[in-house]
């Protein structure tokens, strides 16, 4: 009897595990962008920077200027272990990071052009650093 | 006793008088040289402060990390 309950009990927690795992793991693999940042960068909100990091564009509310805060602090991170993998220093990686961050922009949405300003990104290229790839 | 030991050490503002017309001047200018010197005016920019960006950075290094950085995209969706 004694048995039984806990096997009910090892599979009864095998499958919540399962289940936690499920529930915690997909949105982790399948992560996109959150709706309220993807959102901020359609509006042209926020842009992206040729740092490598993303920027309020021009005066926003606060919750995106959080936002912005939030996404920075975990890149910065992510870059910081990419560029010792790397062998090289956190703004080489940065850098480059915003090189291929630029060139993925998509109509509509803003970044920074080699002289500063906020662009919209149209059809065409972008205008990027002359050093990138 | 001498009449200078009954005299008090000229003070400051008497020692100029002393020191003449040129180098009284020059002492005024050092002392009107420091008041500004010791307030400092902050005031908010009105524009957006922008970062000037150093890109000390050399052509092999952006080329070398160039398919790592497309992928770290391709790896971290929700950042980017």
């Amino acid at each position: 009897m004694a048995q039984f309950s806990n096997r009910t009990f090892a599979k009864g927690l095998l499958g919540g595990l399962l289940l936690a795992g499920l529930s915690l793991g997909a949105p982790v693999l399948a992560q996109g962008r959150d709706p309220a940042y993807q959102a901020a960068r359609s509006a042209g909100q926020v842009g992206e920077m040729m740092d490598g990091y993303l920027g309020a564009v021009g005066n926003q509310p606060d919750a995106i200027d959080r936002l912005v805060s939030a996404i920075n602090i975990q890149r910065r991170l992510n870059y910081t272990d990419r560029a010792q993998e790397q062998h090289a220093t956190l703004q080489e990686y940065a850098i480059t990071q915003g090189c291929a961050l630029i060139a993925r922009t998509v109509p509509g949405e803003k970044y920074q052009a080699p002289d500063g300003n906020w662009q919209s990104r149209t059809a065409s290229p972008p205008q990027r650093l002359s050093k990138c790839p | 006793m001498t009449a200078d030991k009954l005299t008090k050490p000229p003070c400051a503002a008497h020692r100029a008088l002393r020191m003449g017309k040129r180098r009284a001047l020059a002492g005024l200018m050092v002392v009107a040289g420091m008041i500004p010197a010791g307030c400092v005016s902050v005031s908010a920019p009105d524009k957006p402060i922008v970062i000037e960006l150093n890109i000390n950075i050399s052509q092999e290094v952006i080329y070398r990390l160039a398919d790592d950085v497309r992928q770290n995209i391709d790896k971290n969706p929700g950042i980017f």
